[in-house]
């Protein structure tokens, strides 16, 4: 696991939601966000593809591996997943 | 209760995995277990072979959360949950359930209950290779339907 930089957010991308972004992750400033909402918002400017993927009705989040909806709040040093509904067993 | 929790690449032994169940204690009346395998077709079409991705750490957490689901309801001895991950061919081992408790009842609505769970909560995705082109699965409206159902339960 790589080091976090102070005052990140360490955001992971997992499945189709990983290779539409063509990354496994990012970190984010947490400056000036205070919920995953605001987080996705942030990450949607970056392109349309990031707008459209990130803007999937039927996306999934989980905040230090615990699943939340977007209304839950973050601070720096929280890892951030953003993937599709599971499909495992 | 003791339990067992293994995401891996390599196969596993089901005799044993029920062996480890049995030997848990001398009270184990019972042991039931489900073994999902990788099946041959999908949608009308051939499956190539099946990668199967996961959240490493959350998912060990959700499969523990449910595990302690089961035990809450049900009266359990051991229970052990191993999925492969990695690159998988049709008929070969995907996931193995296994449940040890002094009466079978317990141990048939356990097993179902941990699987029914897993399949539509744990961090686990699934994506198809086949000569036309590869495709991530999406998740089943009836595995979804069988979650609710264990409500009523």
């Amino acid at each position: 696991m790589t080091q976090q930089t102070q005052g990140m957010i360490r955001v992971v991308f997992f499945a189709s939601v990983r290779e539409a972004l063509g990354t496994t992750g990012v970190e984010q400033d947490a400056a000036g966000i205070t919920t995953v909402t605001d987080l996705i918002g942030l990450l949607r400017d970056r392109s349309e593809t990031w707008h459209e993927t990130l803007g999937a009705e039927n996306l999934l989040v989980a905040v230090n591996q615990t699943m939340v909806d977007p209304s839950q709040k973050i601070v720096a040093g929280d890892e951030v997943a953003f993937f599709p509904p599971v499909t495992g067993g | 209760m003791q339990q067992k929790i293994s995401i891996q690449v390599p196969a596993f032994d089901v005799g044993e995995e029920c062996a480890w169940l049995a030997a848990e204690s001398q009270e184990v009346g019972g042991i039931v277990t489900f073994l999902g395998v990788v099946r041959d077709v999908n949608e009308g079409d051939r499956v190539g072979s099946l990668y199967l991705e996961h959240y490493p750490g959350m998912t060990e957490k959700q499969i523990a959360g449910i595990i302690e689901e089961a035990a809450t309801r049900w009266e359990l001895i051991a229970a052990t949950v191993i999925h492969r991950i990695g690159q998988l061919a049709p008929g070969e081992q995907i996931v193995f359930v296994g449940v040890a408790t002094r009466h079978r009842g317990d141990a048939f609505d356990a097993c179902e209950y941990i699987i029914d769970f897993l399949k539509t909560r744990a961090t686990f995705w699934k994506k198809e290779r086949t000569p036309d082109g590869e495709r991530w699965l999406e998740t089943r409206e009836t595995d979804l339907k069988t979650v609710d159902d264990w409500k009523q339960r």
